[in-house]
């Protein structure tokens, strides 16, 4: 067992699963989305992103490829957020501007995934 | 080593700083939304995530920026406390990991010869590759920048590289640092390249110059390829495999020795036509016939030897070896003393020839002899250039220097192309002939080294002049070639040599020879003539002056008023 290998595929199925979690629930709804997970999500996914620099095989460069399109995409989403007027008592944030966020994550959801599924077929090839 | 795997270098070490530095950030902006502040009235206010990335920006870089949202309280100034100390060492750590890695060896090699890449890839003129960048390198490779001529340099020494850099050239020189036996080295010097002139493998190693001959032949078989070889196997061997010019410097001295001995004036010519442009012409004394005494029996010794033989002369060897030559006489010893000069013959030698490989062994020889006897003729072999001062005291009647021969036969090669065929041709014939050719040029130039070059009868080198010929079906003869373009009677100083038709070769051509499209004249002359030749063969304008004597209308009006639209378009030079 290599400890790099144990970072690596933690972070990058960290940065997947939070993402997830994240995006999971009704789109419009702003009690579904926590804003916790999505300032996880995207720390971790900037972690995914800085481990995945160096490599230069062919595998590498998509990798860093898929992870810097879900850093955009998250980056973005916390855009709209940091913008979205605040409504109500319990300073949370309209429908509208919650779908766009949660919509923008899902992308970013899709490009974690994109990494995952590279990490899986990698290691299976490999057999080690 | 490409440019984008420098920044992968430099990213891959400061992956740690850079997650040590998100990581802080993270958790400092977690401790202030979470950690609840009060408002003067008593109320609670949480830190949204966008104010709390904000505060943890200026105050982490140390800006310190003094915008706070509400006054802190106790819990909430610990916390920040935490955080500018996690911070500063997470950037300390961050710009000490990048200067230790502009430090580092490895990567400042990476950058250096990322740079150099882009510096040929960015080149786009023709140039010439040198491999090997030592007393001779320099030497014609000075020249080339005179000339205005790129070039890109390979060496195996770092500290020679470093010396590219400071040389005091015109041009910023590309220099590769790398071994030129390695096919990779030279393709990274741009080999490969469409605008890559030929290689000069001038190394003082003659088996990484056969080495690199032999990848260019294979790799860019269509570029030309010019090879110093010390040794007559290693010249025998690169020529086997085509490579174009093999300069030995002590073969190519001995057959020198051989003509001036048999032919002064066709020597002289030879001489005076591969100087180097722009000096003086001093008119050697030529070797006198007679017996000669020759110190040190080596690589040059031997072709000096043969020269000798070859002229019919007595000859008598010194050497530590005495070396057992059938109908040679040769004497133990190294000729430093007088004795072993005076057993050889020292007192009726019309001249020696002092050629060991060492400098002041050489120099000693010759001081002696000269002591013995006043009136030889002193040939010495300098084998460095930092020896000159010495060897200019001296003053030899002659004196052999391997670097500034080959440099000169390179050079030769290189400025004018066609050169070497009409010199080949000056050696066989007879002394009368050069005799000739000596006072034509001596009429042309005075005692200048001329300039040489050659002109093809192409679109691209001489449009004026085929467009006339072509297009207007005008008469051009040599003689027009040779008219100043400022006034037309007065005849530029300039000698044609040669003109090549066809592949057959004319020496002296008659100036009343016409040019035909894809003629090739190889002149001497002046600078100034040769510029002014230049405007001639580009300009139509001019063309047609010296041509026909009447100035072409240049501009399109005065074309279409005078209907002679097309007649004359202006191509500038």
């Amino acid at each position: 067992m290599n400890l790099e290998k144990v970072v690596f595929g933690f972070f990058i199925l960290l940065a997947a699963t939070l993402n997830f979690g994240f995006v999971y629930g009704d789109i419009g709804n702003p009690l579904f989305h926590n804003r916790w997970e999505f300032f996880a999500a995207l720390v971790v996914n900037i972690v995914a992103t800085l481990i995945k620099l160096g490599d230069r095989t062919h595998v590498g460069a998509i990798h860093l490829a898929a992870s810097l399109v879900a850093v955009i995409q998250l980056v973005a989403a916390a855009l709209l957020w940091f913008f979205a007027p605040v409504t109500g008592a319990e300073n949370l944030i309209s429908g509208g501007s919650m779908a766009g966020i949660v919509s923008l994550a899902a992308g970013a959801l899709l490009a974690n995934l994109v990494s995952v599924t590279i990490l899986i077929v990698e290691t299976t090839v490999q057999r080690r | 080593m490409q440019g984008s795997s420098v920044v992968l270098l430099g990213l891959r070490a400061l992956r740690g700083p850079l997650i040590a530095i998100v990581a802080i950030f993270a958790v400092g902006i977690v401790g202030l939304v979470l950690l609840p502040g009060v408002h003067p009235d008593g109320s609670r206010w949480h830190m949204t995530f966008a104010e709390a990335l904000y505060f943890m920006s200026y105050t982490a870089t140390t800006i310190g920026f003094g915008e706070v949202p509400q006054t802190f309280t106790p819990a909430q100034r610990l916390w920040v406390t935490a955080i500018i100390f996690a911070s500063v060492i997470g950037w300390a750590y961050l710009v000490g990991t990048v200067l230790a890695m502009t430090r580092d060896e490895a990567f400042r090699g990476a950058l250096s010869a990322a740079r150099v890449t882009r510096a040929i890839r960015a080149l786009r003129e023709p140039f010439y590759l040198i491999c090997g960048f030592g007393e001779t390198g320099l030497l014609v490779g000075r020249a080339l920048d005179r000339l205005g001529t790129r070039f890109v340099v390979v060496d195996i020494d770092g500290a020679r590289i470093q010396e590219v850099k400071l040389l005091d050239l015109a041009q910023e020189v590309p220099a590769v640092h790398g071994d030129a036996r390695l096919p990779a080295t030279l393709l990274r010097a741009g080999l490969a390249r469409s605008n890559c002139q030929g290689v000069l493998a001038l190394t003082n190693d003659d088996q990484a110059n056969l080495a690199a001959a032999m990848a260019v032949r294979l790799l860019n078989p269509n570029r030309p390829v010019l090879a110093r070889a010390m040794s007559r196997e290693v010249e025998a061997n690169m020529a086997s495999f085509g490579t174009d010019q093999v300069v030995n410097p002590f073969a190519l001295f001995g057959s020198y020795l051989a003509l001036a001995l048999a032919a002064p004036a066709s020597y002289r010519l030879a001489s005076w036509l591969t100087a180097l442009p722009g000096s003086q012409f001093e008119m050697h004394m030529a070797p006198p016939q007679g017996h000669w005494v020759v110190c040190g029996y080596g690589r040059f010794g031997r072709e000096v030897v043969k020269a000798f033989r070859d002229q019919g002369l007595d000859v008598c060897i010194v050497d530590p070896e005495e070396p057992r030559l059938r109908g040679i006489q040769s004497i133990r010893g190294t000729g430093t003393e007088a004795e072993p000069l005076v057993a050889a013959g020292i007192r009726d030698a019309v001249g020696i020839v002092a050629g060991t490989d060492d400098d002041i062994t050489n120099l000693s020889i010759a001081v002696t002899a000269r002591e013995v006897n006043e009136g030889l003729f002193t040939i010495v072999r300098q084998n460095l250039q930092s020896s000159t001062p010495l060897f200019d005291a001296f003053d030899a009647n002659v004196t052999m220097v391997s670097s500034s021969i080959i440099a000169n036969e390179c050079l030769a090669v290189i400025k004018t192309p066609r050169l070497k065929e009409f010199l080949e041709f000056a050696r066989i014939q007879d002394d009368e002939w050069a005799e000739r050719v000596l006072e034509r040029l001596s009429g042309v130039m005075g005692n200048e080294v001329p300039e040489l070059w050659s002109v093809p009868i192409t679109i691209e080198q001489s449009p004026a002049a085929l467009q006339a010929v072509e297009e207007e079906g005008l008469t051009v003869t040599l003689e027009d070639l040779l008219r100043d373009p400022g006034d037309r009677e007065r005849p530029l100083q300039i000698l044609p040599l040669a003109r090549f038709r066809a592949g057959a070769l004319l020496a002296l051509p008659e100036t009343r020879e016409e040019i035909r499209a894809g003629d090739q004249l190889l002149f001497a002359g002046t600078p100034p003539a040769r510029s002014a030749q230049r405007i001639v063969l580009r300009n139509a304008n001019t063309c047609r002056y010296v041509l026909t004597g009447t100035d072409a209308p240049s501009g399109w009006i005065w074309q279409t008023i005078r209907g002679r639209s097309g007649a004359g378009g202006k191509r500038s030079a």
